[in-house]
């Protein structure tokens, strides 16, 4: 299977490998608190290498897959664009500023990891990141709830207690969950259907 | 020489199970990380995490840094790559055969049904973050009130961190 090479339908001239690399290096290094949004403006707005739609239409392909989303959207933009080595040049862009500054922002840390001001701030930082991720949590909750999907929202609940409650490994509590999860809600939208 | 096979093992087979992306990750790296190989403790994971959500860049740094931490920068390259590579070859031969896919009648109860179960995985890396870095009544009710602040307003991540960091400085978390 090879992959088709197709230009930007924005009537932008097909960027380069060497584009590419820059134009997601330019997403790693914005992407302060989640990169996605950053990806967005970079590739439908300052570069137009996507339209909108094509945006999200490779954006949902990268949830369908597994891995991390937006290394997955580099590799998919990449590929579109200039096939393997396009791919290769996405990835390292996206990768490789954060990889250095986080190593580096770690190894100093660790330098000073003995004074209280330090291990105090980074209480105070920890608690918060954990406030993110509840935040993401209740945010991707509450549309599920306004649809009043209930089979849904028992599956999120079945999850939470498997992986969270009762910390069992994750390929098992997924093995079982996902079949369950697609086959109520294929049931469910059957029923609706009729 | 081990510890990078254990590296490359571990997220290699932890990234093929990504669904949802990092976060929903969480619960399952710490859970391999801390509790069956017993490379660090809660509070070291949550404090990884940490470092990486206030880097700029992709949520993937954790991975990163766990590596770095087992093992240097050998260790740091062997798992993000291990984590990145094998669905990087997915994506990419996916990426043509997903324009004849995204119409078909399955996809739709595939993705509610996916994403009613990562939404769950979210919400578990929430509370064993809050579990592992809640040491105080100060730092609980900080987390308490990030959760609060970001739902109701359109204030920027690193704001809070910066806030969280100030507080944490002057010895108040």
């Amino acid at each position: 299977m090879t992959q088709v090479r197709q230009p930007p339908t924005t009537g932008i001239a097909m960027p380069s490998v060497h584009e590419i690399f820059l134009g997601f290096f330019s997403i790693g290094i914005n992407g302060f608190g989640g990169v996605m949004p950053f990806a967005r403006l970079m590739l439908v707005e300052q570069r137009r290498w996507l339209s909108a739609d094509e945006f999200l239409d490779a954006l949902s392909m990268c949830q369908f897959v597994p891995g991390p989303n937006v290394v997955n959207l580099a590799v998919a933009v990449g590929a579109r664009f200039q096939g393997p080595l396009g791919s290769l040049a996405g990835v390292a862009g996206i990768m490789a500023a954060p990889m250095v500054i986080v190593i580096g922002a770690y190894t100093l840390l660790m330098q000073v990891s003995e004074a209280p001001v330090v291990i105090g701030a980074l209480r105070g930082m920890s608690a918060v990141a954990a406030g993110l991720v509840v935040a993401l949590g209740v945010k991707l909750a509450l549309p599920v709830l306004r649809k009043k999907d209930w089979i849904s929202l028992g599956f999120t609940l079945a999850s939470v207690g498997a992986v969270g409650g009762l910390r069992l490994p994750l390929l098992p509590a997924l093995a079982v969950l996902i079949p369950a999860a697609i086959a109520a809600h294929w049931w469910a939208m059957k029923g609706r259907a009729r | 020489m081990s510890k990078l096979l254990d590296l490359a093992l571990l997220f290699a087979k932890i990234g093929m199970v990504a669904v949802g992306g990092v976060i929903a990750l969480i619960p399952e790296i710490q859970r391999e990380v801390v509790s069956v190989h017993g490379w660090m403790d809660a509070h070291t994971f949550a404090t990884l995490f940490t470092l990486a959500q206030a880097a700029p860049g992709p949520n993937l740094l954790l991975v990163t840094l766990i590596g770095w931490y087992h093992a240097g920068l050998a260790g740091a390259l062997v798992a993000t790559g291990a984590l990145v590579l094998p669905p990087a070859i997915l994506t990419y031969f996916l990426s043509n055969a997903w324009r004849r896919l995204r119409g078909a009648p399955w996809l739709a109860p595939v993705q509610t049904g996916m994403n009613a179960v990562t939404v769950g995985l979210i919400a578990a890396a929430g509370i064993l973050l809050v579990r592992a870095s809640a040491v105080s009544w100060v730092a609980l009710a900080l987390a308490i009130g990030t959760t609060i602040v970001l739902l109701r307003t359109k204030i920027h991540p690193l704001w809070l961190l910066a806030g969280g960091a100030a507080l944490g400085a002057l010895g108040l978390v």
